[in-house]
């Protein structure tokens, strides 16, 4: 699935990230943060996002995208409208969370990793998220739903499928 | 300027706004601002489950009925049993309210808040005692054998207001330090203290500080370690969201010790509410005069800035952390030289755990005497937990280092739910291993979880059941490090990967005792050959199950079978003779794998089976189980 980047549509925000990388450009190790407000801007991290920031920092392009791929929060692919999480830490492991991701597969029809093509939906495992004592948790954006079973992320789902 | 007349006056000031509560020194002694008290979790645990709105459905009501004179509403950081979140404590009775829904905020109000009377149905279940009388929180089991000091604000004070942290001797002890003490002084008294480091290798703190103050260099930085990656440990989000100031302070100490004025928090990025109350504590304390320039009057300064992570695990390890907050590849380096010599941009630094760092203040405040007398000798102090899986009262305990896990899993953690029997205790996450029933009266130390081929790591504990299957479990801390791992060197890189395939393959029944001779020398080879603590702690959740479990091992292998039934593919669904013969199985199966006839046992054809397990779900009197 390939999503494309649009310059034009995205002007305003390019406008941003320029005055962002201006702001931090004498910091030291000002690459983890610039990455970090650029995602939050874009939603991801393109390569042309990143070719703008290895310009406005003068960090080779290879060592952006270098950091860009080691850490597991950046994402080269968009994310949907909303983002569903899974908590793959070890109390959500140990409570049944497999079996949630299983049944999130099989109703959004989209793999841990990908976006749907309407861009609603994206589907990620995420480490511990430190709710557990509420294990089993997925959350959607930034809600979080607890103590749950497979035959409840039907309910969940539908709550924004329908949104 | 901040002086001690102004930290006095402040405390003076701020404690009658918190004499109700339990745990407020002297606070019996003091008139309180308010009659009556309402303390709302806001950590992460009972935010998920809505806390905030209940804060907000609180105050509306509150202001309503303009009671705002006589009845406070607090958010406060983590209680510790998230389980019961979330959780509303009413003082001065100390009333616990567990799992408090939106529409119940009307009844605590109108019932309790203006009735004065304790709403018994919405207590938590265990604040009410074989004589039905109501226990407050203090008294509840899952509290009374903890002792709690880098805890011991959460839950208690208001993590956004720097005047609570200063009413509970907040600062006092940075003013003692910067005014009464040489810096040598502060770092023997450390190194007295016996504090070992709380993040995972139990270093002593002490020695680390010496190193580093002795090292020489222009320029020096004191990092917070905030990076908590180990799945299921969550104290040192607990901590940053209940009790920032701790930190702080903690931190400025340690610049003074070391001769540093800039100090790093690296931190997650998964813990946004962490985030944005340690940059709100960062702020006050500016703004307060408690952290900047010639603080107290000296010639000491002090800054803080927060660092974000972005997702790997690796970077918990002290050099790939400095690499991360350098803007680089969190890989880690070749030691020596230490980060005591050359650390951060090469230059030396100080790196501690959240954890270590929220004990320091008290060890200075109240002595080293006091602190040696908590825990073992060994190792003084306590160590918070994180207390999850199989387990009733999941939380966060802080306990003094020496006590037994049966105390931690039978008398704070309130036993196994559903009547399960015990199986495992699988402490220090994905570097740690298994603790087996046999072992459960070992009293819990650094030293004692080493020898049991586990470790103390940051303090997860996941209790597991009849259940769980251990060789998956290996399975999945192996893909959590396979997945992990930074690439750097190849025994870790490689040998995990191929360390995962036989655990896979032996998951899925395909396994020979080959396979298991080679995954155990495999294990110790990528134990000794690692880079960094990675890679040489990864193989412990084999080494340790293949020690205690060999005959799950075995069972996978030789028999084709999943003794605990969660390995799914080697499950068989079978019908037993509680079948009545309703037909609803046969009538659910996908591929129409079940024979019977209507009032006659049922039977699933396995080798059509694809373990769907509808039939399971829709059988009125569980005759189908998994074996």
């Amino acid at each position: 699935m390939e999503f494309i980047f649009d310059m034009v549509e995205n002007e305003d925000k390019i406008k941003e990230l320029n005055y962002i990388i201006q702001e931090k450009r004498t910091q030291k190790g000002a690459l983890m943060a610039v990455l970090h407000k650029a995602q939050n801007l874009f939603g991801y991290l393109p390569i042309e996002v990143q070719r703008i920031i290895s310009e406005g920092l003068n960090i080779p392009l290879a060592e952006v995208y270098g950091v860009v791929t080691f850490y597991s929060q950046f994402t080269l692919v968009p994310k949907g409208d909303y983002e569903i999480g899974v908590c793959l830490g070890t109390a959500c492991y140990v409570r049944g969370a497999q079996a949630l991701i299983d049944e999130i597969k099989k109703d959004l029809k989209i793999n841990v990793g990908q976006t749907s093509p309407d861009r609603r939906f994206s589907f990620i495992a995420t480490r511990c998220i430190g709710a557990c004592g509420l294990a089993p948790v997925m959350s959607v954006n930034e809600e979080v739903y607890g103590r749950l079973e497979a035959k409840d992320v039907a309910d969940i789902l539908n709550k924004y499928k329908n949104d | 300027m901040m002086t001690i007349d102004e930290l006095n006056k402040i405390k003076q000031a701020t404690l009658p706004n918190m004499s109700l509560r339990d745990g407020t020194e002297g606070g019996e002694n003091i008139k309180s601002t308010f009659k009556r008290q309402v303390l709302l979790c806001r950590g992460t645990g009972c935010t998920s489950s809505k806390s905030d709105l209940l804060e907000k459905k609180f105050r509306e009501l509150i202001a309503e009925k303009k009671l705002e004179a006589d009845i406070d509403i607090v958010k406060v950081g983590c209680f510790g049993l998230c389980e019961a979140g979330p959780i509303v404590v009413v003082y001065p009775e100390g009333t616990f309210y567990s799992h408090i829904t939106l529409d119940q905020v009307d009844r605590i109000v109108e019932e309790d808040l203006i009735g004065g009377k304790i709403i018994r149905e919405l207590l938590y279940k265990g604040a009410i005692d074989e004589a039905d009388k109501i226990k407050s929180l203090n008294e509840v089991q899952f509290y009374a054998k903890q002792e709690r000091i880098a805890l011991r604000n959460c839950g208690l004070i208001d993590a956004e207001c720097i005047d609570e942290y200063i009413a509970h001797d907040g600062y006092f002890a940075l003013q003692k330090a910067l005014t009464d003490m040489t810096p040598k002084e502060v770092v023997d008294t450390i190194k007295e203290s016996g504090l070992r480091g709380r993040g995972g290798g139990g270093f002593p703190a002490g020695l680390k500080w010496e190193l580093t103050a002795k090292a020489t260099g222009n320029q020096k930085y004191v990092i917070c370690n905030a990076d908590e990656g180990d799945p299921g440990a969550f104290m040192d989000r607990s901590i940053l969201e209940g009790d920032p100031h701790s930190v702080i302070e903690a931190m400025a100490l340690a610049g003074y010790a070391i001769g540093s004025d800039q100090g790093f928090v690296y931190i997650r990025a998964e813990y946004p509410i962490a985030v944005d109350r340690l940059q709100i504590a960062i702020d006050q304390a500016k703004e307060k005069g408690v952290l900047g320039q010639n603080l107290f009057g000296t010639e000491f300064n002090f800054d803080i800035e927060i660092r974000l992570g972005a997702g790997a695990f690796v970077c918990g390890e002290e050099t790939a952390l400095i690499a991360s907050i350098e803007g680089e590849r969190g890989m880690p380096r070749n030691k020596p030289p230490f980060p005591a010599n050359k650390g951060l941009w090469g230059k030396p630094t100080l790196i501690n755990n959240v954890e270590t760092f929220a004990n320091i203040p008290q060890i200075l405040l109240k002595g080293t005497e006091w602190f040696k007398g908590i825990g073992t000798k060994e190792s003084p102090g306590t160590k918070v937990f994180a207390l999850g899986g199989k387990i009733n009262n999941t939380g966060l305990v802080e306990i003094p280092m020496g006590t037994t896990l049966r105390e931690v899993i039978e008398d704070v953690g309130g036993g196994i739910p559903n009547g399960k029997k015990f199986k495992a205790i699988q402490t220090g996450g994905p570097s740690g291993g298994c603790i087996t029933a046999e072992y459960i009266d070992t009293p819990i130390d650094y030293s004692t979880l080493n020898e049991l081929g586990s470790m103390m790591g940051s303090g997860g504990m996941i209790v597991m059941d009849e259940d769980t299957c251990m060789v998956d479990i290996a399975r999945f801390f192996l893909d959590f490090t396979v997945e992990e791992s930074c690439g750097k060197c190849t025994p870790c890189r490689e040998g995990t990967k191929r360390m995962l395939e036989i655990l896979e393959k032996i998951t899925s029944g395909n396994g020979t005792q080959e396979d298991l001779v080679r995954l155990e020398s495999l294990a110790y080879s990528v134990k000794d050959a690692s880079l960094c603590g990675l890679g040489q702690t990864a193989p412990n959740p084999v080494i340790s199950t293949l020690q205690y479990f060999r005959d799950e091992y075995d069972a996978h292998i030789n028999e084709k079978r999943c003794p605990a039934g969660a390995c799914q593919d080697l499950l068989e669904f079978y019908i037993t003779d509680k079948c009545i013969g309703c037909t609803k199985c046969a009538k659910n199966c996908p591929v129409s794998c079940i024979d019977g006839k209507v009032k006659e046992r049922h039977v699933i054809r396995t080798a059509e089976c694809i373990k769907c397990g509808n039939c399971m779900e829709v059988c009125p009197v569980d005759a189908v189980i998994k074996q």
